[in-house]
């Protein structure tokens, strides 16, 4: 197995909330990441899924040391990110870097490309000007642009050209991290692949990891090799991508899935139509904070906090009807297949990896 | 083919009919084309469906039959609208606005633009009510009262006080969509109407509109950049490129054997959530901006199967593969 770059504990996100003037009055706190686990492997792609607020871009945040996290740690090599100062955070802004969604907005107008290419190298210094300029070049070669336009400002480049600039940027101070927010859902339809392509190809080439923050499924399944999916700031379902695919476990990741669109007509698939809409999370339910729009809630599914425990090979889940089917199954001890395929029966709601069958369309 | 089509009873007749849609922005620069003769027709309960990426012409196209362009930047130079026996282009901007929600509307992008932040949900149905309805305040919010049910937001009585912002963004463009359908329209054009919505709330949206057309025999015309809500969706669908339909046909014909080549390569390149892949195939260079074209067909610089026909002649015919399926590519010429 390929060795841990980032180790993520405990990880928790709570932002106070203030009202009144001057907003002084605290009016209680919004727990946007609640105490998540999880592992990027060296050159590798975990993705972060879930619906708006559901955590995931704070999360992208909190590794980004743009955020401080209130409780837990990112370990970085077995390094607590937030013990850094001096010259060691200077090396991991250049070790971690990042892409945003919209490259409109993510590259400064009035700071030519090879400027915005060379920031995070005259950022990390011990470079001549030479070593940077040979660099850049170097880099804007790697993502498929010509050295032309070194000069050039970002608004003379079109949306997939811009994406490839914020590429380059975040890849020349040779990163082993790299945050994608959303990195293709603000580009036409028929650039996106290109600069999918792209990013896949870098990985191969020179190894970084990403972690991926996405909405849409089948980018994540492209993209990613473990998913990990957020619901209320919580992991409800982390696993191996091809595994969470092919047999989504938790309701809301079977239910995530089954509200995906389909790539053809004759794959639209069985719907699971949610009840309602995310809750606050300001006001979070108890229990599982899935619970409420559950198809499968159990008495004991409003009162106690399900934990994330593993249930097959490279498969946890979050979810209380798991535990049952592995008391049940005592089997579980020896690799805990049975206790999970016994489940997975039971759940089986067709996915888009299950098989598919016609839907509400006709009639 | 027709097993994703409503089956039962239904009616073929065209209720909308698009020919030769010609529509310009004016700038400094003179006349920029944005749609360059868009024809198609709409059937009663059909669901159409117009994609297409940035640029190329799917909005502005739907703006030309509400004749709601901006009036100093732009116009509609030609071609023809055909609703309800009239042609909207002829109309005076007075007997347009009596066409408006009562036989044709629309829902665009983004709730938070469409509703009016300081009316209450009631007084904007209500509103939309009276275009076409007689009958007083207390009878109107009634039915304002059964909109909102039909369009299962829970405890309507208690929404119509609320204002905009106190609704989440689902409940706020299924409140768009109330007010879409208040004056009986036959057509709706939805833009884009579930973008700025979540996986989970967009599919209950897309149910809703499915539910309402079931219930009225709507017609719809979905304007989208994504395959998959028109896999979901449509009946039919027409894929634009430079403001222009390049192919159109049945959801199945077009998904089965795409014949543009722009639309072959745009649904390849597409990931899928049913399947892994390890590369994409991919369409090169980028989509033109407005008034941007090239002579002749203006996929030619991206597309595969170019050949010396497609830059030096004129903008190919088109072309009838087998019933309702079109296209136009120099391919299919001897």
């Amino acid at each position: 197995m390929t060795e841990a770059l980032i180790t993520v504990e405990n990880l928790t996100k709570r932002f106070p909330i203030r009202r009144g003037l001057g907003f002084k009055r605290s009016a209680g706190q919004l727990t946007a990441v609640a105490g998540i686990d999880f592992t990027i492997r060296r050159g590798e792609t975990l993705a972060l899924v879930g619906e708006s607020g559901c955590g995931k871009t704070t999360t992208g945040r909190l590794l980004l040391r743009l955020d401080t996290p209130t409780e837990g740690r990112v370990l970085l090599d077995g390094e607590d990110i937030q013990d850094l100062t001096g010259e060691a955070l200077k090396d991991y802004r250049s070790r971690v870097q990042a892409v945003f969604q919209d490259p409109w907005e993510s590259l400064s107008p009035r700071m030519r490309v090879k400027d915005i290419v060379a920031e995070a190298l005259v950022a990390k210094g011990g470079m001549s000007r030479e070593q940077v300029r040979a660099r850049v070049a170097e880099v804007l070669v790697q993502v498929g642009l010509s050295t032309d336009m070194i000069r050039s400002y970002p608004h003379e480049f079109s949306g997939g050209q811009r994406q490839r600039i914020a590429v380059a940027a975040a890849l020349a101070s040779y990163p082993e991290l790299i945050v994608l927010d959303e990195p293709v859902s603000a580009l036409d339809v028929s650039i996106r692949a290109q600069v999918m392509n792209l990013l896949k190809d870098l990985q191969s080439q020179f190894g970084v990891a990403y972690l991926l923050v996405a909405h849409d499924l089948a980018t994540v399944r492209f993209m990613a090799h473990q998913t990990a999916v957020m619901y209320l700031g919580r992991l409800v379902e982390y696993a191996d991508t091809e595994e969470e695919f092919q047999h989504p476990l938790h309701p809301y990741t079977q239910a995530l899935f089954a509200a995906s669109l389909p790539s053809h007509p004759d794959l639209v698939h069985e719907e699971i139509v949610l009840a309602g809409e995310v809750p606050s999370p300001l006001d979070p339910p108890p229990g599982c904070t899935f619970h409420p729009r559950c198809p499968y809630a159990l008495p004991r599914c409003s009162v106690e906090i399900p934990v994330l425990r593993e249930v097959g090979p490279g498969q946890s889940v979050a979810c209380h009807l798991y535990e049952e089917a592995s008391s049940a199954a005592p089997s579980v001890d020896t690799g805990g297949t049975g206790g999970a395929n016994a489940s997975r029966d039971r759940l089986d709601l067709g996915g888009p990896g299950g098989s598919a069958s016609a839907d509400g369309m006709a009639g | 083919m027709n097993d994703g089509v409503p089956s039962g009873p239904r009616d073929l007749d065209v209720v909308l009919d698009v020919r030769g849609l010609r529509t310009s922005f004016l700038s400094d620069r003179g006349e920029v084309k944005a749609v360059d003769g868009v024809s198609f027709q709409l059937r009663r309960g059909e669901t159409l469906g117009i994609v297409g990426e940035s640029g190329c012409g799917k909005t502005v196209t739907a703006l030309s039959i509400m004749r709601l362009l901006p009036r100093q930047s732009a116009r509609t130079v030609g071609g023809e609208i055909w609703l309800g026996g009239r042609d909207l282009l002829t109309l005076s901007p007075r007997e347009m606005r009596r066409v408006r929600g009562r036989q044709i509307s629309m829902i665009l992008q983004d709730p938070q633009t469409s509703l009016n932040p300081v009316f209450t949900v009631g007084n904007q149905v209500v509103e939309a009510l009276e275009t076409a309805h007689e009958g007083g305040t207390p009878e109107l919010r009634q039915r304002a009262v059964g909109l909102l049910h039909d369009v299962n937001i829970a405890a309507p009585e208690r929404r119509m006080r609320n204002y905009p912002h106190q609704l989440s963004g689902g409940m706020k463009q299924r409140v768009v969509g109330a007010i879409a359908i208040a004056g009986g329209p036959e057509v709706v054009i939805a833009d884009e109407p579930t973008t700025a919505l979540d996986v989970t709330i967009q599919l209950q949206y897309l149910r809703l509109l499915r539910d309402i057309q079931r219930r009225t025999n709507l017609s719809i015309i979905f304007i989208t950049h994504d395959f998959g809500i028109i896999a979901r969706m449509c009946d039919r669908v027409a894929v634009m490129y430079a403001g222009r339909i390049v192919e159109q046909g049945e959801i199945r014909d077009i998904f089965n054997s795409p014949s543009h080549p722009y639309t072959e390569a745009l649904i390849k390149s597409v990931p899928k959530v049913e399947q892994r892949a390890d590369r994409l195939p991919f369409i090169e260079g980028q989509p033109p901006g407005l008034g941007n074209w090239p002579a002749g067909c203006a996929f030619a610089e991206r597309c595969v199967h170019r050949g010396e026909k497609c830059r030096e002649h004129e903008y190919p015919p088109t072309v009838s593969l087998r019933p309702g399926h079109a296209v136009d590519c120099w391919r299919y010429l001897p």
